[in-house]
């Protein structure tokens, strides 16, 4: 037995030794410790050093109240930062430190900074560091501030499971209310799930002498037999850290030292709040001192870890919990002295740990201070879910007032601190059943902060905020609590001010002579307790978080050595062949010129309107005139948005008087199927017009070049493919395998092209026979990169590559819907807009550059004036393979009327000269568009 | 994490839905003549009550549009509704 630990049985395992380190020095715990616990165990009272002025610090309460004791561990080769050693349990080798201190907490070098304390009050540094620029000084006060040090190391396989669940009624807390709600609402017939944020079930219970004629741990035991009996459900080790829209709890539950916890998205019907109080901390010179703690943390380490923290015991304390708790302490063999409040004010003498505590002329040796200034509801969650607070005088504490929709707060959450009370209490809310309120036996003597008091007397802990702190804020008129918060940092810790919080409202109360309620509270919110960013991010990731879409045809791209990628969401082939993507690239592109190139365009969209007002729909979803258009027919054209912004563009077809084909841009479909339906439910009548999106449904495959012709004709497809009989901008219905089959001269190359669109699952015999007869005549498959070059040398455009957030129809030389058609369009008036009708719009055009020069580097800025200014910049450029020279486009202002001048290309600072030409800068008549 | 109800498939979680607008904004008449202010008043103005607001929302996975009636408040959702009803 090391010199703290006693023979109460408690929640540890005797059997089962642990061996850790701490700051260097090697220790024994036991099975169920805590880190703080088995520390204490072996005597260790500094486990920390203060934020801001290295004061030496102990443990001040037993689990998530505790501000000081925050420790860096390593375990195994896995390290996490700031694990607070009151609530990491401890593990066999584990190695612990000290945050924010060197070369360990005990002797800890920073320690002298204690001694120019007078100059380093509430905003010392932003006062200090003023002139001449704090961000001068920034990285070196961020350097000394900060908590604990992040490991580089990543932790392989540290991923959160995400766990959506659902249930009718919600417990939080496994104390004594929260376990005999769970039991009467389960064995009411109610799918009941209980969370208790500690490793074993029962709260404070075990520090009792016994519940209903049981023992602490025999009554825990049957309580939640009797809650899993009736098919309620039991998580411990599991926190709710916050309460979000509707009910969703969010659950943390937390695994073996540096494993990623689990979250749990409960979507409850109806929470009970069960979660307690926590005994606050009492304000008195040097309260800060390592060996002072709440008299509830010194009965929790007792109770559950059998750790008796002291000898000979100071306790101050104002309310009548405390006289169970000190014959507790009693018992196991300390030898307890009492002060009264009421006596004067308590001063704490010693260096590194309590020694002594004095009061008026009395002082007394004494080796731990524990105290109470009455118990604070743990009121977060009832806060984060829109419950209101009332001040409660008698209690001198905020209970849970008006109620969010379907929660209860019970027992000590709810102010209800008797035993027995808070049991009827909690049945009556677990069962429904109403029960008589049992009057409060709790007593207190208000104790707060006394402002003007002597020495320096702690609010916040963690962050090393003093009631002269407060004191200053409120001379400089920081007098809000939001205010006060954020200027002195109290509350801003990683304990979120659960024990400073009551004290600094108490303290600005009386410094400002107004009754604490009408200070109010700072506003809670989620998380309770540190969880790591990991918790919300899991298996979010990669496909799991974003799945690509897949071709038909992507085992047969692979066979042939497709380099495939992803492209707007959908997995396709950049190119085909290993090795030099550039030469590929490049060949690829000299075939389609040449000969063909076969390129699937699965995932180009089809979606098809149809209705007797399907007609009016897209004139008045398209910037171009479309109801002119014959069946048979097809038309190039814009969607806008209503300010006038290019959204899309493609084609469209119509194939008879009541039905067409949007075929708009591959990454865009997802959002011009929303646009259609939103356009169509709200305006127009819907039952008239129908919007199917088949774009999955039907794979494209485009033949494009010189000899598609021939390709097409080996198909012996039952169709004309004479120019004549099925010219440019036509499309044919005809059969191919047994299968509808829907042929469109169109072309995204500038050569003579067919996009043939066919049900899926004929996908595979389609390209089969095209590879085949392209192999006769020297075509072959291209990919999406060859396709953008053989586009770019064409000018045709790229939404949102050649376009920006400004780019309007007759900013790409469209211009003719804007002044002509009649009818109303998506956008229309805001072609009109003074911003449109400007003088200085940025257009399309190309860009040349002179013999032997490199391409333009993409998004170099055109520049001109003293001093330079932008005036457009290039949004696409490329080596030419076709024309054996750079091409580019660009947007820039007043571009069109440019034509042949030359502008400055600017790219990290360098300046090189380019000429403006038209866009097209391949076939400019189009001569073999229409061959 | 809100829970709408779609009136075509119930209640969903609101990451399945887009907001489309406020109930009752209608489009000028772009045939006639719009003055430049009603037409930014139509593209940008917003009444972004406190309280109860009814609102036009889609729902992404079956793309109905319709009418919800919430409190931007305490965010409760009161009930949803065809869009064609709620317009009348
Ligand atoms: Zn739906």
């Amino acid at each position: 037995m090391t010199s703290h630990r006693t023979t109460r049985a408690a929640l540890i395992d005797l059997g089962k030794p642990l061996r850790f380190t701490f700051d260097g020095t090697a220790y024994q715990g036991f099975e169920g410790d805590t880190l703080a616990s088995a520390l204490l165990a072996n005597g260790v009272r500094v486990m920390g050093r203060s934020f801001k002025y290295h004061r030496p610090r102990g443990p001040l309460g037993a689990w998530v109240d505790d501000p000081n004791a925050i420790m860096g561990v390593t375990l195994n080769g896995r390290s996490l930062p700031n694990c607070p050693a009151t609530t990491t349990p401890l593990e066999d080798g584990m190695q612990a430190r000290a945050v924010n201190a060197w070369p360990s907490a005990r002797f800890d070098i920073k320690g002298g900074l204690d001694l120019f304390h007078r100059w380093l009050g509430a905003g010392f540094y932003y006062k200090t560091f003023m002139w001449p620029d704090w961000h001068l000084f920034e990285p070196m006060i961020r350097k000394m501030a900060g908590l604990g040090d992040i490991s580089r190391n990543v932790l392989e396989d540290y991923c959160a499971d995400q766990v959506h669940d659902h249930c009718e009624t919600l417990v939080i807390g496994g104390g004594a209310a929260g376990l005999a709600a769970a039991r009467a609402a389960a064995e009411g017939g109610q799918n009941v799930v209980l969370v208790d944020d500690k490793p074993v079930l029962g709260g404070g219970v075990h520090q009792l002498a016994g519940v209903e004629d049981f023992a602490p741990r025999d009554w825990v035991a049957s309580e939640a037999h009797a809650i899993e009996a009736a098919g309620g459900r039991i998580l411990t080790a599991t926190t709710a850290f916050g309460i979000f829209d509707h009910r969703m709890v969010g659950l943390v539950q937390n695994g073996p030292f540096g494993t990623a916890p689990r979250l749990h998205r409960m979507r409850a019907a109806r929470i009970i709040l069960a979660t307690g109080a926590l005994d606050r901390p009492v304000t008195f010179a040097s309260n800060d001192l390592p060996g002072v703690m709440t008299i509830d943390a010194a009965c929790e380490y007792l109770a559950r870890y059998a750790v008796l923290v002291g000898k000979r015991i100071g306790v101050l304390s104002n309310n009548s919990l405390a006289d169970d708790k000190l014959a507790m302490l009693a018992e196991a063999g300390a030898e307890v002295v009492r002060l009264n409040p009421a006596d004067g004010a308590i001063c704490a003498l010693g260096r590194k740990q309590v020694r002594c505590v004095a009061q008026g002329r009395n002082s007394h040796k004494v080796d731990t201070l524990l105290v109470s200034g009455g118990m604070t509801p743990l009121v977060h969650l009832w806060r984060h879910a829109g419950g209101k607070l009332d001040w409660c005088t008698e209690r001198q504490a905020f209970l849970p007032g008006a109620a969010p929709e379907g929660m209860v707060a019970i027992g000590a959450a709810g102010g209800t601190f008797d035993l027995d009370a808070a049991l009827a209490e909690a049945r009556a809310a677990g069962s429904g059943v109403p029960a008589d309120a049992i009057p409060s036996r709790y007593k207190l003597t208000p104790l707060w902060p006394e402002p003007g008091s002597k020495g320096r007397q702690w609010i916040d802990f963690q962050h090393d905020v003093t009631l002269k702190d407060v004191e200053l804020a409120a001379r400089e008129n920081y007098v809000s609590v939001e205010h006060l918060k954020r200027y002195t940092t109290l509350g801003m810790a990683s304990d979120q001010g659960k024990t400073s919080n009551m004290a600094g409202l108490a303290a600005m109360a009386a410094v400002q002579g107004r009754p604490l309620p009408e200070v109010g509270t700072t506003t809670f919110r989620p998380p309770f307790v540190p969880v790591p960013i990991e918790l919300y991010h899991g298996h979010h990731e990669k496909q799991l978080w974003h799945p690509l879409k897949r071709l038909a045809l992507e085992q047969e791209h692979r066979e042939i050595g497709a380099a495939l990628g992803e492209y707007g969401g959908w997995l396709r082939p950049g190119w085909y062949g290993t090795g030099d993507a550039k030469a590929h690239i490049r060949q690829e592109i000299l075939t389609a010129r040449n000969a063909a190139g076969l390129f699937d365009a699965s995932p180009l969209g089809k979606i098809e309107v149809i209705g007797p007002d399907a007609e009016a729909f897209v004139d008045f979803i398209y910037y171009n005139t479309i109801s002119t258009l014959k069946p048979g027919h097809i038309r190039y054209g814009f969607m806008l948005t209503e300010g006038g912004i290019v959204m899309d563009d493609g084609v469209i077809a119509r194939l008879d008087r009541n039905r067409f084909v949007i075929s708009c841009s591959s990454s865009h479909v997802g959002s011009v199927r929303t646009h259609l339906e939103a356009w169509r439910q709200d305006g127009n009548d819907p039952d008239r017009i129908f919007v199917h999106d088949l774009t999955d449904h039907w794979a494209t495959l485009t033949v494009a070049g010189p000899k598609a012709r021939e390709v097409l004709t080996d198909l012996a497809l039952d169709m004309d493919l004479s120019p004549t009989a099925f010219p440019h901008m036509t499309m044919r219905e005809t059969r191919f395998a047994h299968s509808p089959l829907r042929v469109a001269r169109v072309s995204f190359t500038g050569d003579l092209s067919y996009e043939m669109s066919i049900r899926r699952s004929k996908a595979a015999e389609l390209w089969q026979a095209l590879v085949a007869a392209g192999e006769r005549i020297g075509a072959a498959p291209i990919g999406v990169e060859a396709l953008s070059i053989l586009r770019a040398e064409k000018g045709y455009i790229m939404i949102g590559k050649d376009t920006d957030g400004e780019t309007m129809p007759h900013d790409l030389g469209f211009g003719v819907p804007r002044q002509k058609k009649k009818v109303a369009f998506i956008g229309d008036r805001s072609l009109h807009s003074v911003k449109a009708n400007g003088a200085r719009r940025k257009m399309l055009v190309g860009l040349t550059v002179s013999v032997g020069d490199k391409a333009l580097p993409t998004g170099a800025h055109l520049v001109e004036g003293t001093p330079l200014q932008s005036v457009g910049y290039v949004t696409s450029s490329y080596d030419s393979p076709t024309l054996g020279h750079p091409i580019a486009l660009a947007l820039v202002e007043n571009g069109t009327e440019r034509l042949g001048e030359s502008i400055s290309v600017w790219h990290m600072g360098e300046t090189r000269m380019a000429t403006i030409s038209a866009p097209c800068a391949f076939d400019p008549e189009g001569a073999r568009l229409n061959a | 994490m809100q829970i709408f109800p779609c009136p075509f498939c119930g209640p969903r979680n609101e990451t399945e839905f887009h907001f489309a607008g406020e109930l009752g904004k209608e489009r000028p008449d772009t045939t006639q003549e719009v003055a430049a202010p009603d037409w930014a008043t139509y593209l940008y103005a917003q009444r972004n009550e406190k309280g109860p607001v009814r609102e036009v929302w889609m729902h992404l996975t079956c793309s109905e549009l319709f009418v919800m009636e919430r409190d931007s408040v305490s965010m409760e959702v009161v009930g949803s509704g065809s869009l064609r009803e709620g317009a009348e």
